[in-house]
């Protein structure tokens, strides 16, 4: 039994832990984006990197997204293993083109003779009234194009090992972490934002979701924040006598589609909870596996929960209208237990 | 000839009192901002709480481009911004009940509670702003493109800060509003900063208005956050465009008496900074020029000052009357209809 007090780290510190332990295994390993060096990253991801390892392997850039990434992938194709700090992804749109044309395409097209051993790291989430250009998490957007692993963490624990995975593996991740997650101080204070993290170096594997509650009456699967919101509503549905199963589906692509059927196996029933857009996201993908491979294990329809297909709103009346929250998780489970 | 007008030929005092009295209440907007961020927000702050949660990036300091600018445009002239607006916005004539209603949520905002701070949008005036660094300059060469080919001399102005200048945006544009001769200034401010980034890490020149040789168009620099000069520079520079003369870049070495955002620590700046610009306040400046020329008086000031504040004062209370809107009206607009 463990008896030592337990280390306790926020999301944002698990991080730059991680971005430190490889900087110091691998010389090659080295940081740029904006704001990341003195400031230690908006969301705090890059934080102490500069005092312990200055500035010539962690670089404060201009704002010029499509020259740093770009760059990013250069330097990789000569075996350097970047991180590229996209503050939020919702500024994508500058620099998409180096991501889906060229991370994303050239290993495939170069018969994978050329490797990109780079991560891409950026913030996504909204929920604090940071209105339509700062508020996206565009998962789907990303696993939708082949040629990039993307995954989603939700607990420091994850961020730290899936970040050192991602660190050494040989192709380009996209390592999306939620501001709310990042346990930062001017933001909501969130007990899960907080977590064990050990010490020493140590990984999480970038295809495997994680069943973060076990359960037998309906299967939650859920993302980041939606999937703590999975885990709230769960605790309340279980003193309504409902045993969810809540799974974190940390890997967006690849996505374990085994842990995900395997769960629908046993309880039946399937809700998806998404904090990306409704049409053609997370929610359908997942409903569509479970279609195509478990449809006759199904004792109700699949529910989804997403944002529906508005840009988010910034008055914070509308915006808790759009984004989905364990209310209305209870809520979706209660009718699919009546129902069927 | 007065006494200002000969030190200062080609200036109209008439619209040296237009610019301070802009200047004025953007300060005074600025500063009532401050008090409502924070409500809700302490002893703890937390971003997302309080009746103007979300981000909030202030001008105060920044007054001179603004106001500077401004003043030689009427309202069939475009003007876009980026996500530090109040300034540009106030000046344009924006309707400032709807604006402030936007930024505190409410249905009688600019946007019904849509936008927020740093997404206005006033087409009564020609103004609009955005939240992507730099995003705001292709739309002014687009509503400079439709100006001319409507045959109007209408201009289209696209304000950015200096660490937009490095954006692919800024580039693209400039060559093509240079290539297709278009009614185009884009105006920098020089804040020093890039939120914490300064400009001699992020900008290989030592100002923007250099980097006009490199599309052929005018450049012009205004130093010291002097509304006079920025004045002078924005009339040529509006000239230029009307008489289809060609873009200019105007930068301007401006002040950020703020953080980059509300509740940003500033742990990169040295805590003298700020204390020296304040020093050197540009409204203060105007203000003694003006009396120095004897063109006004104390008390003619301080009427501009009280009329300035008391419109600010009814947008707020109208902002915090008004409604928020219903939830379900999220859904609406994704279509106009
Ligand atoms: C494309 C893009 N990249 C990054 C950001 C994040 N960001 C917002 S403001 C800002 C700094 C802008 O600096 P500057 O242009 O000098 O304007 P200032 O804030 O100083 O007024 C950055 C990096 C963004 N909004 N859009
Ligand atoms: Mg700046």
């Amino acid at each position: 039994m463990e008896t030592a007090k337990k280390r306790m780290l926020t999301g944002n510190k698990a991080m730059a832990e991680a971005i430190a332990q490889e900087m110091e295994n691998d010389q090659n390993v080295f940081v740029l984006g904006e704001d990341i060096g003195k400031y230690g990253g908006i969301f705090g991801s890059t934080q102490g990197l500069m005092e312990k390892f200055g500035p010539e392997r962690v670089l404060d850039t201009p704002i010029s997204e499509t020259a740093f990434i770009g760059a990013a992938i250069g330097a990789a194709a000569e075996g350097m293993r970047p991180i590229a700090e996209l503050m939020f992804v919702d500024f994508f749109g500058v620099c998409m083109d180096q991501i889906y044309n060229h991370m994303a395409k050239i290993p495939y097209m170069s018969g994978g003779n050329v490797r990109l051993p780079m991560v891409l790291m950026t913030s996504v989430g909204g929920g604090y009234s940071d209105a339509a250009q700062h508020s996206q998490t565009l998962y789907a957007t990303f696993a939708h194009m082949p040629g990039m692993k993307v995954v989603a963490p939700s607990t420091p624990y994850d961020l730290k090992g899936m970040m050192t995975s991602a660190i050494r593996d040989d192709n380009p991740v996209v390592f999306m972490f939620h501001k709310s997650l990042q346990g930062l101080g001017w933001m909501d204070q969130l007990d899960y934002a907080v977590g064990h993290v050990p010490e020493e170096s140590y990984t999480v594997p970038l295809d495997k979701a994680n069943v973060m509650r076990e359960g037998k009456d309906v299967t939650i699967v859920g993302i980041q924040m939606m999937t703590h919101y999975a885990m709230e509503a769960a605790e309340r549905l279980a003193q309504d006598g409902i045993e969810a199963e809540v799974i974190d589906l940390r890997s967006l692509a690849p996505i374990d589609k085994d842990t995900i059927l395997k769960s629908v196996k046993k309880t039946h029933r399937l809700v998806v909870v998404d904090e990306d857009y409704r049409s053609y996201g997370m929610t359908a993908e997942i409903a569509a596996i479970v279609s195509e491979e478990a449809l006759y294990e199904l004792e109700a329809p699949i529910k989804r929960l997403a944002i529906p297909d508005v840009p988010i709103p910034y008055s914070h009346v509308l915006e808790d209208f759009v984004l989905p929250g364990p209310d209305k998780i209870v809520e979706a489970v209660k009718q699919m237990m009546d129902e069927a | 000839m007065t006494k200002f007008e000969e030190k200062q030929p080609s200036v109209s005092v008439d619209k040296l009192m237009w610019m301070y009295e802009q200047m004025v209440k953007i300060r005074y907007y600025e500063d009532q901002m401050v008090e409502a961020y924070t409500e809700g927000k302490s002893p703890v702050f937390n971003i997302g709480e309080g009746p103007v949660p979300g981000e909030m990036h202030l001008a105060t300091g920044q007054e001179p481009a603004a106001a500077g600018m401004m003043v030689h445009l009427t309202k069939d002239d475009t003007v876009t911004a980026p996500h530090r607006p109040h300034h540009h916005a106030i000046a344009k004539g924006i309707d400032l009940k709807k604006m402030t209603a936007e930024i505190f949520g409410k249905e009688s905002g600019l946007g019904k509670g849509k936008g927020g701070h740093m997404h206005l949008f006033d087409p009564e005036v020609k103004f609009s702003c955005g939240g992507i660094v730099a995003a705001g300059i292709p739309h002014a060469v687009g509503a400079a493109m439709a100006n001319k080919m409507k045959g109007k001399d209408w201009v289209a102005v696209a304000f950015i800060g200096e660490g937009a200048a490095n954006a692919g945006a800024f580039h693209e544009s400039l060559n093509l509003a240079a290539l297709w001769n278009l009614p185009l200034i884009v105006v920098v401010e020089d804040n020093s900063y890039g939120i914490s980034v300064p400009k001699k890490s992020s900008t290989s020149v030592e100002s923007n208005d250099l980097r006009a040789s490199a599309y052929g168009v005018a450049g012009a620099y205004v130093k010291d956050n002097d509304p006079i000069a920025m004045y002078k520079a924005s009339e040529e520079a509006v000239n230029r465009a009307r008489n289809g003369q060609g873009p200019t870049i105007i930068e301007i070495e401006t002040f950020r008496f703020l953080g980059h955002f509300q509740g940003d620590p500033e742990l990169y700046r040295d805590k003298q900074e700020v204390p020296g610009l304040r020093a050197r306040d540009p409204i203060m400046k105007l203000r003694q020029q003006l009396l120095d020329a004897e063109q006004i008086t104390e008390t003619e000031l301080e009427d501009i000052d009280t009329r300035a504040k008391q419109q600010v004062d009814e947008a707020y209370q109208f902002a915090r009357d008004s409604d928020y809107p219903k939830p379900e009206a999220a859904l609406d607009d994704v279509f106009t209809s």
